[in-house]
């Protein structure tokens, strides 16, 4: 029987997503015992969604003030040295675990298998490299901890109605005072989550400003729709950073992506080639976008958003 | 502060087309143009800006790999970098490996500031940065997309998944850079033939005394699953009645 300790992500008061996903993948490991983590203050609601996955044994509870918000310089000695008693370390591929993990594997002195997308083995993982471009087999030394992330949109979240028991934990580790959270600066969230989304609507350069992207909105809240963006989008200030879909934005798996005035580089194809259905709207029949896309239409999107519109 | 030292990644250039060998032994890197990782071309952009603010003295770029890394730090020179230091190795090694043996080189130079790419476009990692400000024992500032300083102290800005991050951290410090921090600078042709007198001090990777060997080793690589042919459609009619055969409105 092999030990698994998963990283969970949480805001606070909600548990993410990404952790339940993280723990499917884990579940794919033959013999284990899966345990959550969860580093926070003031976190029991937390600790209680987690211990609802099924599959999970037990949920670990780190509580105190230093851990309210995410740094990795706080959270990974804490990790590091619980992780002792474990034979794999889990966390998601998102910000909060590709900026925490390997901190813990370099604390571990042990190197990290990034964005799992397939378990095949005990030992081994396949993951995209090269922008998913290729896929790489990594396969871990017999002995060694394994120290990983999990690329989210490989997995769905299990179901819940388990009740795994709860226990705090206290660790001793010494914590660093070099680092201090400021703030976070974020749009309201009026809609759907990208992650989670199963409609993605998103818009690229071809919107053209800030105002265009109305429509996009539009069109989105019409079909209760999360919005995304090119990196192209954002670069030229169109939406907010947290909207990139893409190999350094998010990684996203929706049942329908509608892609508008996006022209699709190799590195927002990335992004989205989980995604059930991809349709690709672009007044260039050459646009990259289409060789991916499901369903194509050649045409003007200030015409197409609204007609759309009109006629669901 | 005196020195930044920045760490340059030589990668397959981003507008190669990938192709994963018949073999499945890697990618296709013969005849393939090779660049500077596109992340650490930002960091260095960032150096050279907080120098010619008059913040810094010597901008010091790193690298890791075969001889010829030797071209992309040219390049980095004739972007402004003050000097060069390649770490010989014709092998391919982790990114714990790199961040050990980048640990010994920044106790070295003692940079009061490591810049480098958040992840490389070649293993899509996201891990040196991490691992060598844990190893160094200082703070790290991941994704950044606005860097102040002043005094002892960085303030960063880190893109995130639920938006923008704002941390403060004690310098010494790594900081890792996401696209949005600055915009590269051009090379410009006299600036090259001055980079062929800056210094470049070559040190091979034997002798900064890490063990090489990885735990986590390449198995096979593949090509990805393809999706299947797409249809193309001629009206917003087309496309609902396609939509809704899916079942997806």
């Amino acid at each position: 029987m092999s030990h698994v300790l998963i990283i969970a992500e949480h805001d606070g008061s909600q548990l993410n997503s990404a952790t339940a996903k993280t723990i499917n993948c884990a579940a794919g490991i033959d013999n284990t015992e899966l345990h959550v983590l969860v580093l926070g203050s003031g976190c029991d609601a937390i600790a209680q969604q987690a211990a609802e996955i099924a599959g999970v044994a037990k949920v670990l509870v780190a509580d105190r003030n230093e851990n309210a918000v995410p740094l990795a310089a706080v959270l990974a000695p804490q990790i590091a040295e619980i992780a002792a008693a474990y034979d794999y370390v889990f966390g998601p591929s998102t910000t909060f675990g590709k900026d925490l993990m390997p901190a813990v594997a370099a604390l571990l002195d042990v190197e990290q298998v990034s964005d799992i997308m397939e378990v095949t083995g005990p030992r081994s993982f396949k993951r995209p490299v090269y922008a998913g471009n290729a896929i790489l087999n990594a396969e871990v030394a017999e002995g060694t901890k394994v120290v990983a992330t999990v690329r989210t949109a490989s997995y769905k979240a299990g179901p819940t109605g388990n009740s795994a028991h709860i226990e705090a934990i206290s660790s001793t580790a010494a914590l660093p005072s070099h680092t201090r959270y400021v703030e976070l600066q974020s749009e309201a969230a009026e809609r759907p989550d990208l992650q989670t989304a199963k409609l993605v609507i998103s818009g690229g350069r071809g919107v053209g400003s800030k105002e265009n992207f109305d429509i996009v909105y539009k069109l989105a809240d019409k079909l209760g729709a999360g919005v995304g963006a090119s990196r192209a989008a954002v670069d030229a200030g169109y939406v907010s950073n947290d909207m990139q879909v893409g190999q350094t934005g998010k990684i996203i798996a929706p049942d329908l992506y509608m892609a508008f005035g996006i022209s699709g580089a190799i590195q927002h194809l990335t992004g989205i080639k989980d995604a059930g259905t991809i349709v690709a709207i672009n007044n260039d029949p050459e646009a990259a976008i289409f060789e991916i896309a499901d369903i194509g239409l050649v045409g003007d999107l200030f015409e197409i958003i609204p007609e759309l519109e009109q006629k669901l | 502060m005196k020195t930044i030292m920045v760490c340059l990644k030589r990668v397959v250039d981003y507008n190669v087309r990938i192709r994963v060998k018949p073999d499945g032994s890697g990618v296709v890197t013969d005849g393939v143009k090779m660049s500077i990782n596109p992340f650490d071309e930002i960091a260095l952009e960032e150096a050279l800006r907080i120098k010619e603010r008059g913040e810094a003295e010597d901008v010091v770029v790193v690298s890791i790999g075969p001889a010829d890394i030797q071209q992309q730090l040219r390049t980095g020179l004739a972007m402004g970098a003050d000097r060069a230091v390649l770490i010989e190795c014709n092998e391919d090694i982790s990114s714990l490996t790199a961040a050990k043996v980048l640990l010994k080189c920044a106790e070295k130079e003692a940079p009061d500031l490591i810049v480098l790419g958040k992840q490389a476009i070649d293993d899509d990692c996201n891990q040196t940065g991490q691992m060598l400000a844990t190893l160094w024992g200082r703070p790290q500032a991941t994704f950044a997309s606005k860097l102040e300083l002043s005094g002892n102290v960085a303030k960063v800005t880190r893109e995130v998944d639920a938006g923008l991050e704002v941390i403060e951290v004690d310098l010494p410090a790594v900081i890792t850079t996401d696209l949005r921090l600055n915009e590269p600078r051009y090379v410009k042709l006299p600036d090259i033939m001055k980079a062929k007198k800056k210094q470049l001090e070559s040190v091979a990777i034997a002798d900064f005394g890490v063990e090489l060997s990885s735990k986590v080793t390449a198995g096979n690589w593949e090509t990805p699953a393809s999706r299947a042919k797409g249809i193309m459609v001629n009206d917003v009619d087309a496309l609902l009645a396609a939509l809704k055969e899916k079942d997806l409105v």
